[in-house]
C-alpha cells in the first residue's frame, strides 16, 4: 500500500515537471512532436531507474561509512554522466533498434536535472532501496506522461495564430501553467489510498 | 577593457541567459515564488559561475580536449558543495527554502554552457567578465520573476505589503503562476528586444 | 603554454590533478564548515524554544528528555525553569501526513494546559497554501498594506476562529471544523492542517505525561529505551 501511495503522488500529485519544476529544459525542447516526446519520456525511465540504484548504493556503501557525505554532488554527478555514457555504448552494441530509437536523446540526459535532484531527493527522503527505485520510476512514467500531454497539445498549438510576441516559447511556458493547474486538480487525492 | 564592459552588459540584456537564450529554466521557475528567493538563487549561482568561469579559464590548457567535459563538471560540482557549505552555516533559512536547487545548479546548463561557450576559449579577465554579466542577467531575470509573482500573489514586493493579501492571486506564488508569469515575462522581453 | 594533447597518459593525469585538487579543496571547506553549521542548528532549536514557553533562565536542552507516546514512539520534551520552578514545556511534535510528508513543529505549552506558542521547524508544504501553517494558527495581526496606509481605508479582516494560542486542548477541540473540531482550516489546505493539528495534540499528550512526572516530584528520567524522533 506504502507503494501505491508513493506511485499516485509521484505521478500526479507531486508531477516532476509541473509542480517541482525539474526538467524543465528538455521538456520545453523535445515536446514540439509526439513521437520525440515518447523517445525521451522512454530514455529517461531507463537512466533514472539505473542511476537511482547506483547512486543509492554508491551513499550507503561508500559515501556514509567514510564521512564524505560532502562529496555527494560531485560524485553523483559523475556517476550520473559516466553511467549515461556507458549505457550509450552498451545499448548501440546490444540492441541496435532501441539505439535507434532512444540514441539522440540519451547524451541531452546528462544535464537533465530529473535525475540528479531524484538521486538526491531519495537520499533526503531516507527512503529504503526498493522504496527509492518505485519512486524513480513512478517519477519518470510522470515526466513521461506531462511530456507526451504537452506535446500533443503543442502539436496542435503550431496550428493556431498566435501573437507575434507571444510565439514559441511564450505561449508553451503559459499552456504548461494551464496544464500544471489541471495537475492540481489532483491533490488529495492520495489520502484515499 | 571596454570589450570587457560589453561582455559584461550583453549578459545582462542582449544574451540574457533566461529571457533570450531560455537556460536554466528549472531554478528559474522553481524557486523564484518571492522575490527575495529568485535573487539569492541568482546570486548563489552567479558565484559559482564566475569561480568556475575563471578557474576553467586557467586550466584551460592543462585540460587536454577529450575529458574537458568531465574536467569542467568537476570544477562546478566543488564551487556548488562550497556555496551549499557556506550556505548551510551561515544562512540556514535560506538554505531551506531554496533546498534542492542548490545541488542543482551543478546541472544547471548555463554554468556549463559558459565553461564550453567562453571560459575555454578566452583569457581569465574576460572569462571573469562574462561571468558577471550572465550571472547578473540571470540574477535579474529571477528576481524580476520573483517580484512579479510575489506582488501579484500576495501583494508584497520583498515583503513590503502593497495592498492587502486578501486581494492577490495565490495561483501566482503557485506552480501554475510561474509557468505563466514567466511566459509573459519572455513575450515582453520579446516585444521590447524587437524594437 | 601550448594544450595538452588528448593522450591517454595526459587525460588520465590531468583529470586525477583536477579530482585531487576539488577534494582536497572540499575537505578543508567541509572542517571549515562543520562547526558552524551545528552552530546555526542549535540555534535554531533554541531560538525555536524560546520563542514558544514563557521566559526561562535554565538550559532545556541540556535538560531534554523523552516521552513515549501512544503511537509507540517518543518525543523530545523540553523542561523551561525559572529558578527551580517549572514555568513550560517546549514539546518537539511531528506528523509524517502532511501534504509532502513530514512536519515537525515545536509545540510550548505553560503550566495550565495551554498552548504558549508554536515554531514550525520544517515543513515542505506547498509555498502559497500548505506554507501558511507557519503563522495561521496564531492570532491574526492586522497589518496595513501601502495602499491601504496611502488612501487611509481598512479592508476588515474575516475574523477566522484558527488561532490555538492560549487555547487547551482540554477545553478547545484541537481538530479542523470540517471533522467536527473547533479550528479553521487553512483554506485551500486541509490536509496539512490536519497534520498539524496532529502534531500538536501528540506534543499536549506528551505535555501531559511529563507534568504528572514532576508534580509528583520524582526526577526526571531519561527514557533511552524508546524509538529515536524521525527525521530530527
Amino acid at each position: 500500500m506504502e507503494y501505491i501511495g508513493i506511485i499516485i503522488v509521484a505521478i500526479f500529485v507531486n508531477n516532476v515537471v509541473l509542480a517541482q519544476f525539474l526538467g524543465i529544459c528538455p521538456f520545453l525542447g523535445v515536446s514540439k512532436k509526439v513521437d520525440t516526446a515518447i523517445g525521451m519520456g522512454a530514455a529517461v525511465t531507463f537512466v533514472l531507474s539505473i542511476a537511482t540504484i547506483v547512486t543509492f548504493l554508491l551513499q550507503k556503501g561508500l559515501l556514509e561509512p567514510f564521512g564524505l557525505q560532502y562529496l555527494q554532488t560531485i560524485t553523483f554527478i559523475l556517476v550520473i554522466a559516466s553511467l549515461v555514457q556507458m549505457v550509450e555504448i552498451i545499448i548501440k552494441k546490444v540492441s541496435p533498434p532501441l539505439y535507434q530509437a532512444l540514441g539522440v536523446f540519451l547524451p541531452l540526459i546528462t544535464t537533465n536535472c530529473v535525475i540528479l535532484g531524484v538521486a538526491i531527493l531519495v537520499i533526503q527522503k531516507d527512503f529504503t532501496l526498493l522504496s527509492s527505485v518505485v519512486y524513480a520510476v513512478a517519477t519518470a512514467a510522470g515526466y513521461a506522461l506531462a511530456l507526451i500531454i504537452f506535446s500533443t497539445i503543442r502539436e496542435q498549438l503550431a496550428l493556431t495564430k498566435v501573437p507575434k510576441a507571444m510565439q514559441g516559447v511564450p505561449i508553451a511556458l503559459i499552456t504548461a501553467g494551464i496544464l500544471a493547474m489541471a495537475f492540481m486538480g489532483f491533490s488529495g487525492i492520495d489520502q484515499v489510498f | 577593457m571596454a570589450k570587457n564592459i560589453k561582455v559584461l552588459v550583453n549578459g545582462i540584456i542582449k544574451d540574457n541567459p533566461v529571457f533570450v537564450l531560455l537556460l536554466g529554466m528549472c531554478p528559474t521557475l522553481a524557486t523564484t515564488s518571492s522575490a527575495i528567493n529568485g535573487m539569492s538563487m541568482g546570486l548563489a549561482t552567479m558565484f559559482v559561475l564566475v569561480c568556475s568561469n575563471v578557474v576553467i579559464s586557467l586550466l584551460k590548457n592543462l585540460i587536454p580536449d577529450l575529458v574537458r567535459i568531465p574536467a569542467f563538471i568537476v570544477v562546478i560540482a566543488t564551487f556548488v558543495t562550497i556555496v551549499e557549505m557556506v550556505m548551510n552555516a551561515y544562512l540556514p533559512a535560506l538554505a531551506d527554502s531554496l533546498g534542492i536547487f542548490i545541488p542543482l545548479i551543478v546541472v544547471n546548463c548555463i554554468v556549463l554552457g559558459r565553461a564550453e561557450a567562453f571560459a575555454a576559449k578566452n583569457n581569465v579577465l574576460s572569462s571573469l567578465f562574462d561571468g558577471i554579466g550572465i550571472g547578473l542577467g540571470f540574477t535579474f531575470a529571477l528576481t524580476a520573476l520573483g517580484i512579479t509573482r510575489e506582488f501579484f500573489g500576495s501583494g508584497k514586493i520583498f515583503s513590503v505589503s502593497f495592498f492587502p493579501e486578501d486581494f492577490g492571486v495565490t495561483l501566482f506564488v503557485l506552480a501554475p503562476g510561474a509557468f505563466i508569469a514567466l511566459g509573459y515575462l519572455v513575450a515582453v522581453f520579446n516585444k521590447l528586444q524587437r524594437k | 603554454m601550448a594544450k595538452l594533447s588528448s593522450s591517454y597518459k595526459n587525460m588520465l593525469l590531468s583529470l586525477l590533478f583536477i579530482c585531487l585538487l576539488a577534494a582536497g579543496l572540499l575537505a578543508k571547506m567541509n572542517d571549515m564548515t562543520k562547526a558552524p553549521i551545528a552552530d546555526a542548528k542549535a540555534l535554531k532549536l533554541e531560538e525555536a524554544i524560546k520563542d514558544v514557553v514563557p521566559e526561562f533562565d535554565n538550559n532545556p536542552v541540556a535538560e531534554s528528555y523523552k516521552v513515549a507516546t501512544d503511537a509507540g514512539d517518543s518525543l523530545l520534551v523540553y523542561p523551561a525553569k525559572k529558578g527551580d520552578e517549572i514555568v513550560g514545556f517546549a514539546v518537539n511534535s511531528y506528523s509524517d501526513n502532511g501534504f509532502s510528508g513530514n512536519i515537525q513543529v515545536m509545540v510550548g505549552f505553560d503550566t495550565e494546559n495551554s498552548v504558549v506558542n508554536y515554531a514550525v521547524l520544517s515543513h515542505a508544504e506547498t509555498p502559497g497554501l500548505g506554507s501558511q501553517m507557519v503563522d495561521w494558527f496564531k492570532p491574526q495581526v492586522q497589518e496595513y498594506s501601502l495602499i491601504e496606509k496611502l488612501f487611509g481605508f481598512q479592508v476588515e479582516k474575516v475574523e477566522a476562529k484558527s488561532s490555538i494560542i492560549g487555547k487547551s486542548p482540554k477545553t478547545t477541540q484541537f481538530k479542523v471544523a470540517k471533522d467536527g473540531g473547533d479550528i479553521d482550516a487553512i483554506s485551500a489546505s486541509t490536509i496539512t492542517s490536519r497534520a498539524f493539528l496532529e502534531a500538536v495534540n501528540k506534543a499536549y499528550a506528551a505535555y501531559t505525561q511529563s507534568e504528572n512526572y514532576t508534580s509528583t516530584g520524582a526526577t526526571i528520567a531519561v527514557d533511552n529505551d524508546t524509538t529515536e524522533i524521525k527525521k530530527n
